[in-house]
């Protein structure tokens, strides 16, 4: 039995959807060229994620073993068009924008990952819980990677809040360089993978250094 | 044990990296001083910011990985790859814009791959086409040689340019699409070959100017070959490809396809076939390979300059063919002696 701790930190940390499991990477790659439609697609996955984990849990008494595949996919393909829907019904704008990765979040790969191999053997609670996690996560990772490419691709943050904040969020764009050229590599597919692979570095980087220090010290007492 | 070859005479072959690098700088030379000569002194001012940017990427680089800076700053092929790097740009564009491209040629094009001998693609193709997609307007803004306009920028003129960010409205008469370019456009409009080589900015053969820098790129090959730097396969492939597939739509319709005189003596085909598809790391190593690898650069240069987006195309025929490399060399393994 795990518990809520570790779920969260595999979640976010240890098992991270983008960084570690490397799922999802088709909408993570194609929509983080701000941080507004990292942002937007990353909370619609998150809902998706919870949804489909805590509904794939309480059914996984009734679903026989040969046929659980499709169930889950039914099930997500479900929980992904009411998302859908109700995002054209109160984020049109936001909605337009990212247009076909909505209708893919079924085929993301971390959300039936996580149907099969969590909440279909776990209570409520947890598959909830790790639904939240493992969406806030992706989330997380989309966010930064939109950030990333959205300063070095266009030189602004929060361009265009108000598709998803109202209209009273536009003062939220940060402009930093009123005569930055743009860098066009950042907004196009390689700029993605160059920005995921740093992101990915910066992780392992961190996992890596406190390693290095308790080998160093380790030896010491031989000396003696 | 130990075993000892006994044979004499020995002749020492003196083939080392820095040797190998100072003969392509050597062959450069003929080709760059006409280059200058015709555009201006601003050709000469982007080598020179190139060539100082890769030694401080690469200086930087080697301390950040513990590998020894001197030897690897002292062979000079960081200096070739900023050279030929430096050749495709327009002759005036902005300081940062040299120094993103040499970032990306030195630390992801060569030294993310682990550095020299290890990267699978052209190093200075790869900070080009970096440039080329990210800044279109700038790295598309070419000017008109001397022979055409009568004037080029000053020393002065250029170094304000470059580095002050000058206005460049100011010349801007003097800024003209490339010949190539032009045939492009005015192809894709229903104007005739014919009616487009009355330009001014044609020559005999093929752009004015132009021609003549592709043909002291040609005596730079040639010594190459003398030198035995490179070998003919793949410039004789790659040109015989481009030659062989101009002159087949020239014969089907002279009037929307140009000759083969104009394909092989615009743009960048001589200096890619000998200085740049020939880089020893990331080209083929089987001789039969390489002949497959220079006729794939050559048909691949023909068809994106004329179906392609972009009016020149050896960066991204050299890079493609980079790609596929592996697979040429796994299927020209020459056979082992005995096996049938």
């Amino acid at each position: 039995m795990t518990t809520s701790r570790e779920i969260s930190r595999d979640g976010l940390w240890g098992n991270n959807v983008a960084l570690v499991q490397l799922l999802g990477l088709c909408p993570l790659l194609a929509v983080t060229s701000t941080v507004v439609n990292g942002i937007g697609l990353g909370i619609a996955t998150l809902i998706t994620l919870v949804l489909s984990n805590t509904i794939v849990s309480l059914i996984r008494g009734f679903v026989r073993k040969e046929v659980r595949l499709p169930v889950f996919v039914l099930i997500i393909a479900s929980v992904v068009t009411i998302i859908e829907l109700s995002m054209q019904a109160l984020f049109y704008d936001l909605y337009l924008v990212l247009g076909i990765f909505i209708p893919l979040i079924v085929t993301n790969c971390a959300i039936i990952g996580r149907a099969e191999g969590f909440a279909s053997r776990n209570p409520v609670g947890p598959a909830a819980l790790d639904g939240l996690m493992m969406g806030l996560g992706f989330l997380v990772v989309l966010a930064l990677l939109g950030a990333l490419r959205e300063i070095i691709g266009f030189g602004t943050l929060f361009a265009n809040a108000e598709l998803m904040f109202g209209d009273g969020a536009q003062t939220l764009t940060i402009e930093f360089n009123k005569d930055y050229p743009g860098f066009l590599l950042a907004v196009l597919p390689p700029g993605a993978f160059f920005g995921l692979a740093v992101l990915i570095v910066a992780k392992n980087w961190l996992d890596l250094r406190p390693r290095e220090k308790q080998e160093i010290i380790e030896p010491a007492p031989e000396t003696a | 044990m130990t075993s000892v070859i006994v044979s004499s005479p020995y002749v020492a072959q003196g083939s080392t990296l820095k040797r190998l690098m100072i003969q392509v700088i050597i062959a450069l030379l003929p080709g760059t001083i006409a280059y200058a000569w015709y555009f201006g002194p601003g050709v000469i001012i982007n080598i020179c910011l190139a060539v100082l940017l890769a030694l401080a990427f690469e200086a930087g680089i080697l301390k950040l990985r513990a590998k020894p800076v001197m030897p690897h700053l002292t062979d000079f092929s960081a200096v070739v790859a900023a050279w030929l790097f430096a050749l495709c740009l327009p002759m005036h564009i902005p300081w940062w814009l040299v120094l993103v491209g040499i970032g990306f040629t030195m630390v992801a094009g060569k030294h993310l791959y682990g550095g020299l001998g290890f990267n699978p693609f052209n190093p200075a193709m790869v900070g080009y086409v970096v440039l080329l997609i990210s800044f279109p307007r700038e790295m598309t803004t070419w000017y008109l040689p001397n022979s055409v306009s009568g004037e080029t920028l000053s020393l002065k003129e250029a170094l304000a340019y470059t580095f002050g960010g000058a206005d460049i409205q100011q010349w801007d008469a003097l800024s003209s699409a490339t010949p190539l370019d032009q045939v492009k456009t005015a192809v894709a409009q229903g104007i005739t070959v014919a009616e487009i080589r009355l330009s001014p900015v044609f020559g005999e053969y093929a752009g004015k100017g132009w021609e003549w820098i592709a043909f002291w790129w040609f005596i730079g090959g040639l010594w190459l070959l003398a030198t035995r730097t490179i070998r003919w396969h793949i410039p004789v492939a790659l040109l015989a490809a481009v030659i062989a597939m101009s002159l087949l739509f020239y014969l089907i319709n002279p009037e929307t396809y140009t000759s083969p005189l104009f394909h092989l003596l615009s743009g960048a085909v001589v200096i890619g076939a000998f200085f740049i598809a020939t880089d020893p790391v990331t080209a083929a190593t089987t001789d039969t390979g390489r002949i497959y690898y220079g006729l794939l650069i050559g048909c691949l240069i023909y068809v994106i300059r004329v179906w392609g987006g972009y009016p020149d195309g050896i960066a991204f025929a050299v890079l493609l063919a980079n790609m596929c490399v592996p697979l040429i060399d796994y299927y020209t393994q020459p056979r082992v002696y005995g096996e049938k």
